[in-house]
């Protein structure tokens, strides 16, 4: 193990992880809200919305991020679809992660009770406000640790945009490597980033998902 | 919209042996991921403390870092110590391990699941504690795991596009030979993904094959 080395070079490792974490931030945000717009069109009353809910679900799902991620980067600009590589990274991975949210949500909701539902409809509340009073207050709660489990795969998955260059912790990772022919202290450095991030992320879905229970 | 998908035909051949070594890549990734995940899963649980502790700590590593990062270190890091693998050996060594890894942990909690009857009723029988565990409760625990342990595989399929990057190559590689030729992203990325989405269908098929027979034979 070169410690010298390492030394020399973590602050590279630090401003990266700054980026990852942006980039898992935005992309956590961003796959909520496609999660929350997948969830409600495959619950829609109305077929055609089930059916794009269904498709964007298998579609995503059934091929690798990856793939969707150049296809966006190096495939958009002949659609007229011009990003920087950051941009594409968050857009990619978070409609990506979005498809897994939207099973996940769906899970949650209809894991409730169907008689909370008859209940509040015989009492004579809308379906929507069915949904807003009734369901969903309980639903969140489930979503909350099935919730985690995706971000903490999206985490690891922004390892990805390295394959885009963004400089990111893995994409700095592979450079050193390249540089320094030290494969195994650049994984040291960069995994251990990666398992604080992990870490506090897990620590805090555990405190919300504790805060969340009711009794 | 600068779309001409009439460049595909000339090099379908060069993506569909593309294809044919994701196949590849993945089944013997799995394999190694299934048997690895099974000694892992023994180790995990019965090793004693000298062995069991160094291992949680280095499944706990794959666990916590991502997959991509995991291949530049075997890739690379092989080289460092003096073994020179071929990409392709590199890329299904680093899929088997990190999958093996999840589906340790499917399998430990099922061998836990497996009633303790059958254990005390094996050495009652006069079977060493090895002997019960190979023959009566780890195939019963791996019966009951085959249906998550297909969801990994199915992930594992997605998740070999990366040995793409360390140069082994597969669809997503022989896209981007086809790409640097034709400078027509959008068209074979999109045909690598439609081929990616073919053969995961075909995956859960087989997927739901194998679940309908553990189901009758229970």
């Amino acid at each position: 193990m070169d410690f010298d080395l390492m030394l020399r070079v973590y602050p590279f490792f630090i401003e990266a992880a700054w980026i990852t974490i942006q980039l898992s931030v935005l992309t956590t945000l961003l796959g909520l809200a496609c999660g929350t717009l997948g969830a409600m069109a495959r619950l829609s009353r109305l077929r055609i919305f089930r059916m794009i809910g269904a498709v964007y679900v298998s579609v995503f799902r059934g091929t690798p991020a990856l793939i969707q991620l150049f296809i966006l980067y190096f495939g958009g600009p002949q659609i007229g679809l011009q990003l920087d590589a950051f941009t594409a990274g968050v857009i990619g991975l978070g409609v990506n992660i979005g498809a897994y949210m939207t099973e996940t949500m769906r899970g949650a909701i209809i894991a409730i009770d169907k008689g909370q539902t008859e209940a509040a409809r015989t009492v004579g509340l809308s379906r929507f406000q069915t949904m807003r009073y009734v369901i969903l207050p309980q639903a969140a709660r489930l979503m909350i640790r099935p919730l985690g489990v995706n971000i903490n795969a999206l985490i690891k998955g922004t390892a990805l945009v390295a394959a885009i260059s963004v400089v990111e912790l893995t994409y700095t990772a592979q450079r050193f490597i390249g540089s320094t022919y030290k494969p195994f202290e650049m994984f040291m450095i960069s995994g251990a980033l990666y398992m604080i991030i992990i870490y506090a992320t897990g620590r805090g879905i555990t405190w919300l998902d504790r805060k969340a229970r009711i009794v | 919209m600068n779309l001409d998908f009439t460049v595909i035909p000339a090099y379908l051949d060069v993506v569909l042996l593309g294809a044919v070594w994701t196949i590849a890549i993945t089944v013997a990734a799995a394999l190694l991921s299934f048997v690895g995940g099974i000694i892992f899963a023994v180790v995990a649980l019965y090793a004693p403390l000298v062995v069991r502790l160094p291992f949680r700590l280095f499944a706990w590593l794959f666990m916590g870092t991502p997959l991509l990062l995991q291949l530049f270190l075997i890739y690379f890091g092989l080289v460092q110590i003096g073994i020179d693998l071929p990409a392709f050996v590199a890329g299904v060594v680093g899929l088997g391990l990190h999958f093996a890894v999840y589906n340790s942990e499917l399998i430990q909690t099922s061998i836990l699941a497996v009633d303790r009857g059958q254990m005390e009723a094996a050495r009652t029988l006069g079977l060493s504690r090895g002997q019960a565990l190979r023959k009566v409760v780890i195939p019963q625990a791996v019966r009951d795991v085959i249906p998550p342990i297909g969801n990994n595989m199915i992930a594992l399929l997605k998740d070999s596009a990366l040995v793409s990057v360390i140069g082994v190559s597969e669809l997503t590689l022989s896209a981007q030979l086809a790409i640097g030729r034709t400078y027509r992203p959008f068209e074979f990325y999109v045909l690598a993904a439609v081929v990616y989405y073919v053969i995961n269908l075909g995956m859960e098929a087989v997927q739901r094959r194998i679940e309908r027979r553990i189901a009758a034979a229970r």
